[in-house]
């Protein structure tokens, strides 16, 4: 049997001819990746050397990426003291992937890294936040770990202890209908296969309908693929990868592409035909709670967010600004934009999307997380409900328990706005 | 033997145990003020010492799901809870690990708030109910960590015998 899109990195970043599932072992890491929670990384790092008579050093200034955007511009004194400690560990260690809260370069960890080329196809990435499942759709092997985690691997350069992950297959078939987007594929097959559906699996995906997708929705398709459990998504490299890495993310070296062999070993496959898909809406308090958008019912909306790391791509702002374009959101709906980093930002007011969504009355804010996490800007009050391209949309999670958070794509959420209901795309306003 | 403080559903995220407001906060040592903390009468009689250490959370499926937030785990072992859960989401697993919060993996746990249990390597008696429950071992990657007390010491041990071995060749 041949070897998946995973096995085949693992050996690679161990040295070895091939790894299965199910083995141990302990990958060299290409790109570490933290935000604001560097500011705890640094502290159990230090403990690490603690007493051992050496002088702390990461293993690899050059593989570090640290970039701050989950409450940007600091929101409180505590916020702002944990990331000046960031930028002076960052120069005390000579760390250069580092994105400081500016206009010219930052923006949302998830898009950062891709947009500048930081992302390889088959490397190992880690992050200290549980999005970085997005890399994958770069044909990298991404994933989630925590602080403590973060913090060895900036000492050794290698993940200690990882089970090599089973995969799942994932085809796409068909072409997505008007209106249906990587939002609403990526929302079905969580429905499908529950929140726990691949938990400490790889969903790896194929199929035309991935072949023809953009690399921003393989990001969004791949970033939510936690949402399922997944350890990492995955999407085989091809001349999509080749032409955003090349042309968008100004990649010169070497890009080595490879995909899984042809008879690898899959835990269980499961197929979606795209063009049978509707826009489809994720439900309180579950990301799995998925019903097509005319099953939802009469839902009135308060707040509407577009933005973040899942959706705040240029094709996402575009998708909004068609819609709003020239009309005006109802009368008692806020509506919150965030772009995934100031490029897209820039990208997004020279083709006017930022004027045409401020003008139909939406507040456009600087790239950043805090709104889908409750912790910066865009908290919700008690009874209120927010419909959100975000990816989660747990209980509490927009900072208030008594609220309630629906997930949706841009296109239903742009839609939603003019009508101050959740609104199908494909049946317009009204 | 421990009783049961607190029983949860399933999909109980890291938003829950430790709400996404807080995340500021990440010293091991403040974290655990605001453990379940829109759990306002659990949260209150952690924080008055009402809950002895080695106090049980049962939980059903995928406990810990959602953010990689080490707060999560930090907060919980500040209290030295013991987390039984029918499985554990992948990251929020790892953490409480490398941290050295006890975890059980029990999928057929059945027991209600102030159950007493008695958790054994291989199963969970619990004693007000009279039922036994088989216990799923971690997963075997971890036990390196384990049973060096946590991450920190494992990987201190390893950077000194890198270091060693460097000065070998």
């Amino acid at each position: 049997m041949g070897l998946t899109m995973v096995e085949k990195i693992l050996a690679r970043a161990t040295g070895q001819k091939q790894v299965r599932a199910g083995q141990v072992v302990e990958p060299r890491v290409s790109l570490a990746m933290s935000h604001e929670n560097a500011a705890l990384v640094i502290n159990q790092f230090l403990e690490v050397y603690k007493d051992t008579g050496l002088k702390p050093k990461v293993w690899d200034p050059d593989k570090i990426a640290i970039i701050l955007d989950h409450r940007v511009p600091a929101e409180s004194a505590k916020t702002a003291t944990n990331q000046k400690k960031i930028r002076e560990f960052v120069a005390a260690q000579k760390i250069k992937k580092f994105h400081d809260i500016r206009g010219d370069e930052g923006g949302i960890c998830h898009q950062i890294l891709p947009e500048s080329g930081y992302v390889l196809p088959g490397t190992v990435v880690v992050g200290t936040d549980s999005h970085t499942t997005s890399h994958g759709a770069l044909g990298a092997f991404s994933f989630g770990i925590g602080a403590t985690e973060m913090a060895s691997v900036w000492a050794l350069g290698q993940v200690l202890n990882v089970e090599v992950p089973g995969t799942i297959q994932v085809v796409a078939k068909g072409k997505f209908p008007r209106h249906v987007l990587p939002k609403d594929f990526i929302l079905h097959l969580i429905g499908l296969i529950s929140a726990e559906g691949a938990n400490f699996k790889v969903l790896e995906y194929h199929g035309p309908a991935i072949e023809n997708m953009s690399t921003s929705g393989r990001l969004t398709v791949c970033n939510m693929s936690v949402e399922a459990g997944a350890t990492s998504g995955l999407v085989p490299p091809d001349r999509e990868t080749l032409r955003y890495l090349r042309e968008e993310a100004r990649v010169k070296g070497k890009i080595d592409i490879f995909g899984p062999d042809p008879d690898a070993e899959y835990e269980r496959v499961v197929e979606i035909d795209v063009s049978r898909l509707e826009p489809m809406v994720a439900c309180p308090h579950t990301v799995d709670n998925v019903k097509p958008v005319g099953k939802v019912g009469k839902v009135k909306v308060d707040q509407i967010v577009i933005g973040s790391c899942t959706n705040g791509r240029l094709d996402d702002l575009a998708v909004a600004a068609k819609i709003l374009k020239g009309k005006k959101i109802a009368k008692g709906v806020r509506m919150l934009v965030f772009p995934a980093s100031f490029r897209i930002y820039q990208q997004a007011l020279k083709l006017g999307y930022i004027a045409d969504l401020v003008k139909a009355g939406a507040v456009v804010m600087n790239p950043g997380c805090g709104c889908c996490l409750g912790v910066h800007q865009g908290a919700l009050g008690d009874g209120e409900v927010a419909l959100s391209t975000t990816n989660r949309n747990f209980k509490g999670r927009m900072g208030n328990p008594k609220a309630e958070v629906y997930l949706c794509s841009p296109a239903v959420a742009a839609a939603s706005a003019l009508t101050g209901y959740i609104t199908d795309p494909r049946k317009g306003g009204k | 033997m421990a009783r049961v403080v607190l029983k949860l559903g399933d999909d109980i995220s890291t938003d829950i145990i430790y709400p996404g407001r807080f995340m500021a906060t990440v010293l091991p040592t403040e974290t655990p003020q605001y453990a379940f903390a829109d759990y306002p009468e659990f949260n209150a009689r952690l924080k008055s010492g009402q809950v002895p250490p080695g106090s049980v959370v049962v939980a059903g499926k995928n406990f810990g799901c959602g953010s990689s937030r080490e707060q999560a785990a930090s907060t919980l072992k500040g209290h030295e809870l013991v987390v039984v859960a029918r499985n554990f989401a992948r990251i929020f697993l790892q953490n409480a690990i490398n941290l050295g919060l006890k975890l059980v993996v029990c999928p057929e746990i059945e027991a209600e708030e102030g159950d007493e249990l008695e958790i054994l390597p291989d199963k969970i008696i619990n004693k007000t109910s009279g039922k036994e429950f088989k216990v799923e071992p971690l997963p075997r990657a971890r036990q390196a960590i384990i049973d060096a007390g946590g991450l920190i010491p494992y990987t201190r041990q390893r950077l000194l015998e890198k270091v060693a071995s460097r000065k070998k060749t």
